[in-house]
Order: structure tokens, then C-alpha cells, then sequence
């Protein structure tokens, strides 16, 4: 092991996402050693899909819109799982941070009077839900994450933050005392391992959307940070909650934006009715999204699906008119022009809900800082670690996100974790050291991949995890099916384990990432169906046949699993926000 | 179909081969490119590609398709090769391979950076968003949304000959993004760090950059008005 470089940092960042850039440019413009480790060159980070835009209350398409509105319906949004510490913090320093990308650049589209182009998404209010519908969410035209994430990547270019692109974080270095001094990570070009240390080490990376087999997620979003937590003994928070987007095109996968229905449009069954208004009469198709994804696949459910199969849905968009759709919804004509083969300038878009997101994830508090429990039960950061993004659950979406909050979600923490490891540094944060057997240690699974003399292969071991977590952990669930799919998950866990490296080069071997990958994979799944299973109650994404209601008495909680023994445990949600009155839970209703 | 890949791995090859996999397409589906590359990786664990996004917008899988180049998800089999034909992987032409499809984008990239691709603003920003008219904002469409791909720079004639002095189009295209900006306020200092007779003047009106942009992008379009730009400051 001593053979093995070391290269040293104020602070490392793991993955080259919106939060991770936003992290990094903090650090880097007040003069820090920072560097962002990303297995793809940052720009082609999953950030870069997102489309809808930004939600947050600057004022521009209502002058009164007010943060706590947003506040409102986030933690309504979240059903009541949300941290109300956490989601002030991003709802109140949003505008702030909003207008700090616009100042670097970001082309945001625009109103008559030049501000920042605002559109209505779901589960947005005005007046605390009395208000009817906001239009909250800030846009670049359909193009939001890659205006996003092009403007941090040149941010952090003019502030020279050093990018070790297309290396792979492969585990965390811990010391006997439990301090995290960094990461072992592969340089992918040359093969060669190398030891990064640093005084700070943030993940930042991303979801793992490829858990499903049918996901609107990039083939890059492999819950590589949650893989290397769970490794390193850590727990996760609420895995069991994941989004599925009503409006992944059918077949493909690929997200379509629901500020596509924000703008007007909305779904049809078989029948052409505008199934929406009977699910929600209110707000229809703009209700959160958990509760459109339900209503979608009971239509299919009850036989009003389209399609020889009945197995998708519409989204009707034609009634808006070229012009509106060239200028407000352009990458969407692209997307369903390839994917669907239709043209929605004329025809509906076939679509059916698609997992896009995890609302699970590394607990952290506001800063940033990962938590974890004690042997009393009492709760600690972990020194060294931080997660921020989708890789954390801080927690803003609880156990349903609101669309548009992503990539809030993404720039404030991002910003916060940088500021408060700005002050640790400051105050003269110091490395901490690993010994050898640390390092080995963070080896060892590498070492075993690399020692791999036969076994199966990662597609189809991939494939057969993407399909038990499809079958047995989708939009509706239930135990008996969810105690099935937990035992499938542990005999392909020993399949895993064997798993065959036929490619042993160095140079560029893609083959050894992607057989990394899939242990990341599982470990996400797992604690993905164990969460799921050990949580009797319907609420938010998770949405369970054998235990239709909310429990509130017993489970307005976080969930907590625990890798080491598997188990599932108890997180109190915070209900004590700074500067207003706690908002108490009620009936979700859109 | 038979598919013809690239194929080098320095380890092992003393020079690049042409190699033929055989792949199974599923009946009555228009697969795209990359979904094929995906189904021979499945056979051949071996072979090396870049890929994240599957839906064209994070531009990591430029490559040559039968003599164009594009990228692989987005790029049905139907338009890349005519029925019975053999589907022809290369990787981007011009810049140094790798491994098999990947090439090093190091150059491509510096050349980005040279053209200082970020905002500049010497006023004191405001307590809100810089204000910016629609028509304004309009100027930006067609720049704003290069995915760097380097479909455009890895097909001109210009960049293959001068990669280190000639900017190519990603880069130009984005130098003009900033120009266009009316937020930017660094016109004349952009314009001074072009002005040699490489930088920009290389380019000579080719245009394969804008029949290969994935995305429908002009880069020869905002080149010329860079010229102009130039010409009018007088220098």
C-alpha cells in the first residue's frame, strides 16, 4: 500500500452535479485547495437533464409571493415529513442563492419587464394554500439543469477548482477513531488507484435511479456515495421513499417536464377524458406528483389505459399552439420527436410514471454535516463527512419532493455545506491521518474485483436487481410482495459477491466501473426494500395496499436503516422552524 | 446487424484494428446507436465508450457513425445506416485515442477554457437578477445550449490542422455566448484575446460544424459575427 500516491485537499468533493459544483465554487473562491472528483466530466453530470426550472419565491411573476408560501406547500408536499428547520433554510436563503447563478451568468428566460421567467408546477400555492395556484418555479426555458450546470462548471473554471475528471470514487478512508480523511479513487484513464485525502470530504453524488428498470435517470446514477456510506457502517435516512414522475415517455424512459402541464397541458386516458379532475378537482393535473403517478396507474388499473396493452397514458399538449411550444418547451418537442416518435405540436405524448428520484439519503443537518447514532442511540456527525443533493436527505422533500425543488435543493445546500466547511477551515481544521491498514482496508473490494477468476456477469446481474426492485418496490406496494422481493434481493447478493472482472486492463476499463457500480446498486436496494417493508403506512411516494392510511400516531417519523445489521429504526422529524409557527400536519389534500 | 467498432486498448494492440460483432436487434424497434453499442458491451465486456445521459443532452458519446459524426442516443439505426449495411463505429476524428471509442478531449477543452467562458461584470450586481429584455435574452438562443460534445470541432477541417492555435467552433460558439450577453460587460477584452490571425480567422466557412451539431447549432453563424465584431473595433 505504501506504493500508493497520496494527493491532499482542504476538501475533496465526490461528484460534479449541481451541489457538488456549488460546494466547490464556495471553497474555491475564498482561496481553498478544493477539488471535485466526478466519474464523468462534470458537465455530463444528471443535473444536466433536468428541465422544468428552479422553484423559489423571488417575486418576479407575483411581486407579494412569499417564501413561507413555498415553505407551505414543500412541507405540505412532503406529507409532513420534511425537516421544518431545513426546508426554512432553503425556502428563506433561495432568492439569495437564485440570484447569485443569474449574477454568474446563468441565461434564465425572462418576463416583459426583464426579470426571471417564472411557471407554475405542481403542488404550488399562494396565501398558504388559500391563494390558488403560483407560478413559482424559474426557468430556462426547458433547458433549467443545463443552464445550471454549464454556469457552475464555468464558475469554477474562472475560480480554479481542480477537477480530477472521469476518476471514480471507489470507498471512504476511515481512522480507528472513526474520522473520514478521504477517498480511494480510480484515475479511469490510467487505471492508476490513488489515495485522496482531505480535511472535508462531500458527497455529492447524485441519485441512483438505476436501482428500476425503467427510471428517467442517467446510466450514470448508481448511489455511489449511499454505496460507500453504507460500507463505511453509516445509516440512511427514508429509503424507502422514491419519486416516480407521472410523464416519463413510455418505452424510453426519458423524463418529460411537468412544467409541460404547468403550462397548460394535461393527461387523457383511453377515452380522451381528462382523468386529472376527478383525482384531484382542485388543482387536477398539478396536484404533487405522488398522488398523479396513483392516479395514472389506476386508470390503468381499471382498464382506461391507451395502447394495445393499456399500459400508459397521455399528455396532451397540442391545444397550446406551436408558437407557445417552440418558445416555452423546446427540448421537449426534441425529446418526443426521438423518443416517442410523435410530435406533440399535433399528437398527445404516450407516458407512464418513471422512478426519477430519491428522497432518501445520507441524514445531514442544514450544514451539511453527515449524521449518524452512537451506540446510546444519540445523534453525532460523522467528523469529516458531508453529503449534499440528492445524495443527502437533509430533509426538504420528505417522503414526496415537490417538483422544482431539486435543483434548489441542490444550490442551497451545495452553498451551505461550503460555507460552513469555509468556517471549519478557518478556524484551522487539521487532516487527519489513516494508517496503511485504513487505506487497505478502503482496498480491499477493488482488490477483490481485481482478483476475480470467474463468476457471473454485471448486465445480467444488473438487470435482475432492476427488475425485482420494478416488481416488487414500484408506485404501489405491498408486505407479503415486499418480503418476497427482500428474499430475491439476498439471493442475488451471493451472486453479486462472485461476481466475474473479465476485463483486468487499466486503460479507460469500463467494465470494472460499471462492476463497481452494481454494488453501490445493491446496497441501495436493499436498504431501499428493507426501509420499505419495516414502514405499515401509506404516505407520500410510498404507497402501500395492505395499509392504505397515514399513521401519523406512529410513523411522522424519519426512517433510519442501518447497514450493518440491517434494521430499520426511528428518526424524529423537526418541527421547529426558526422564524415561523410550525406548520402542523393535516389531511393532503390537492 | 454486423457493427464494425474501433478497437485499440494500448495495452495490449500495437495499432488499431476494425472489429465485427454481431448483435441481435430486437424485431420492430428503431434502436438507437448507443442501445446497440450497449447490446455489443453486453457480449463483449471489452469494448469502451463514454455514455451518461441517454437522451442527448450531456454530450459525452460523440462519435463517428458511418462516416458522420453525432451522438449515439440519439441517433436512431434507421438514419445511421441504410437497411443490410454494417453499422461503422470510429471514435471523433483528430483527437488522440484512448481506448477503442474514447478519445482525449484535453485540447477540445482547453480551447473552451481559452475563451474565458464565464460572465463578466465589472458593476456591482444587484440585490436582485440583473435585469434582461426578452429580445435580449433571445440573442443567447442557439449558444447558450452547446452540450460540448465536440461533434462540431472533431469534423473541421481547420481544428484537425491547428488544434492548438484555432479555437474551433464549440469554442467560438461559446466565445459568442458571451459576446451576445448583455450582461457581459468584458466585450472588448474577449474581443483583444481573439485577435491574432488564428484564434477565429482559421475557420474558413467549411460548415461541417453545423451539419454535424447534434443539437441544430450554428457555430459558423456566430463565428461571422465575431469577424464583424472584430473588424469593427479596427484592429
Amino acid at each position: 500500500m505504501t506504493t500508493m500516491r497520496n494527493i491532499s485537499f482542504d476538501a475533496v468533493i465526490v461528484g460534479g452535479g449541481g451541489a457538488g459544483m456549488r460546494a466547490a465554487l464556495q471553497l474555491a473562491q475564498s482561496g481553498f485547495k478544493t477539488a471535485v472528483i466526478s466519474k464523468v466530466f462534470p458537465t455530463r453530470s444528471h443535473t444536466v437533464s433536468a428541465q422544468g426550472g428552479i422553484t423559489c419565491a423571488i417575486a418576479s411573476d407575483d411581486p407579494n409571493d412569499d417564501w413561507r408560501w413555498h415553505m407551505y406547500d414543500t412541507v405540505k408536499g412532503s406529507d409532513y415529513i420534511g425537516d421544518q428547520d431545513a426546508i426554512e433554510y432553503m425556502c428563506s436563503e433561495g432568492p439569495q442563492a437564485v440570484f447569485e447563478m443569474e449574477h454568474m451568468g446563468l441565461p434564465f428566460s425572462r418576463t416583459e419587464s426583464g426579470r426571471i421567467y417564472q411557471r407554475p408546477f405542481g403542488g404550488q400555492s399562494k396565501n398558504y394554500g388559500k391563494g390558488g395556484q403560483a407560478a413559482r418555479t424559474c426557468a430556462a426555458a426547458d433547458r433549467t439543469g443545463h443552464a445550471l450546470l454549464h454556469t457552475l462548471y464555468q464558475g469554477n473554471l474562472k475560480n480554479n477548482t481542480v477537477f480530477l475528471s472521469e476518476w471514480y470514487a471507489t470507498d471512504l478512508v476511515k481512522n480507528q477513531d472513526g474520522d473520514v480523511v478521504g477517498v480511494v479513487a480510480i484515475c479511469i484513464e490510467s487505471g492508476e488507484t490513488v489515495f485522496v485525502k482531505s480535511k472535508a470530504t462531500v458527497f455529492a453524488t447524485g441519485g441512483a435511479g438505476r436501482i428500476y428498470a425503467s427510471t428517467t435517470n442517467a446510466l450514470i446514477c448508481t448511489g455511489d456515495g449511499a454505496g460507500m456510506a453504507m460500507r463505511a457502517g453509516y445509516p440512511m435516512q427514508d429509503m424507502e421513499m422514491w419519486q416516480f414522475h407521472p410523464t416519463g415517455i413510455y418505452g424510453a424512459g426519458t423524463l418529460v417536464t411537468e412544467g409541460c402541464r404547468g403550462e397548460g397541458g394535461y393527461l387523457i386516458n383511453k377515452d380522451g377524458e381528462r382523468f386529472m379532475e376527478r383525482y384531484a378537482p382542485n388543482v387536477k393535473d398539478l396536484a404533487g406528483r405522488d398522488v398523479v403517478a396513483r392516479s395514472m396507474v389506476l386508470e390503468m388499473l381499471e382498464g382506461r389505459g391507451c395502447g394495445d396493452e393499456g399500459d400508459h397514458v397521455m399528455l396532451k399538449l397540442d391545444h397550446l399552439g406551436e408558437d407557445v411550444l417552440n418558445a416555452k418547451l423546446p427540448g421537449i418537442l426534441e425529446l418526443s420527436r426521438t423518443f416517442a416518435h410523435v410530435d406533440p405540436v399535433k399528437e398527445p405524448i404516450p407516458v407512464v410514471p418513471t422512478c426519477h428520484y430519491m428522497m432518501g439519503g445520507i441524514p445531514t443537518n442544514v450544514n451539511g454535516q453527515a449524521l449518524t447514532q452512537n451506540r446510546d442511540g444519540v445523534e453525532q456527525p460523522i467528523p469529516g463527512l458531508f453529503a449534499v443533493g440528492e445524495a443527502a436527505c437533509v430533509s426538504v422533500h420528505g417522503a414526496n419532493r415537490l417538483g422544482g425543488n431539486s435543483l434548489l435543493d441542490l444550490i442551497v445546500f451545495g452553498r451551505a455545506a461550503g460555507k460552513h466547511i469555509e468556517q471549519m477551515l478557518q478556524q484551522g481544521l487539521e487532516q487527519r491521518q489513516a494508517s496503511d491498514s485504513d487505506v487497505e482496508m478502503a482496498m480491499s473490494r477493488l482488490a477483490r474485483m481485481n482478483e476475480s477468476t470467474s463468476g457471473e456477469s454485471v448486465p445480467v446481474l444488473r438487470k435482475e436487481l432492476q427488475t425485482i426492485m420494478q416488481n416488487y418496490f414500484g408506485v404501489f406496494r405491498k408486505g407479503e410482495f415486499m418480503q418476497e422481493g427482500i428474499k430475491k434481493l439476498e439471493v442475488l447478493r451471493q451472486r453479486i459477491d462472485n461476481v466475474h472482472l473479465t476485463d483486468k486492463s487499466n486503460t479507460f476499463n469500463t467494465a470494472r466501473i460499471e462492476a463497481l457500480e452494481l454494488e453501490n446498486l445493491f446496497e441501495v436496494a436493499r436498504a431501499t426494500a428493507i426501509s420499505a417493508e419495516a414502514r405499515p403506512e401509506s404516505r407520500g411516494a410510498h404507497a402501500r395496499d395492505d395499509f392504505r392510511e397515514r399513521d401519523d400516531e406512529n410513523w411522522l417519523c424519519h426512517s433510519l436503516y442501518f447497514p450493518e445489521d440491517k434494521k430499520v429504526g426511528k428518526r424524529a422529524v423537526n418541527f421547529s422552524p426558526k422564524t415561523v409557527d410550525t406548520f402542523e400536519p393535516s389531511v393532503r389534500s390537492y | 446487424m454486423l457493427v464494425s467498432i474501433y478497437r485499440y486498448n494500448p495495452e495490449i494492440d500495437a495499432k488499431p484494428i476494425m472489429q465485427d460483432i454481431e448483435v441481435e436487434i430486437p424485431e420492430g424497434k428503431d434502436l438507437m446507436v448507443l442501445d446497440v453499442l450497449n447490446l455489443a458491451k453486453e457480449k463483449d465486456p471489452t469494448i469502451v465508450y463514454r455514455r451518461s445521459c441517454r437522451e442527448g443532452v450531456c454530450g459525452s458519446d460523440g462519435m463517428n457513425i458511418n462516416g458522420q459524426n453525432g451522438l449515439g442516443c440519439i441517433t436512431p439505426l434507421s438514419e445511421a445506416v441504410k437497411p443490410g449495411k454494417k453499422l461503422v463505429l470510429r471514435p471523433l476524428p483528430g483527437l488522440p485515442v484512448i481506448r477503442d471509442l474514447v478519445v482525449d478531449m484535453s485540447i477540445f477543452y482547453k480551447q473552451f477554457e481559452k475563451v474565458k467562458p464565464w460572465l463578466m461584470n465589472d458593476t456591482p450586481a444587484p440585490a436582485i437578477e440583473r435585469l434582461q429584455s426578452q429580445e435580449d435574452r433571445a440573442k443567447l438562443d442557439g449558444l447558450y445550449e452547446c452540450i460540448l460534445c465536440a461533434c462540431c470541432s472533431t469534423a473541421c477541417p481547420s481544428f484537425w490542422w491547428n488544434p492548438d492555435k484555432f479555437i474551433g467552433p464549440a469554442g467560438l460558439l461559446q466565445a459568442y455566448r458571451f459576446l451576445a450577453d448583455t450582461r457581459d460587460t468584458a466585450a472588448v477584452e474577449r474581443l483583444a484575446g481573439l485577435d491574432d490571425p488564428f484564434s477565429v480567422f482559421r475557420c474558413r466557412g467549411i460548415m461541417n460544424c453545423v451539419s454535424v451539431c447534434p443539437k441544430g447549432l450554428n457555430p459558423t453563424r456566430a463565428i461571422g459575427h465575431i469577424r464583424t465584431m472584430l473588424v469593427a473595433e479596427g484592429t
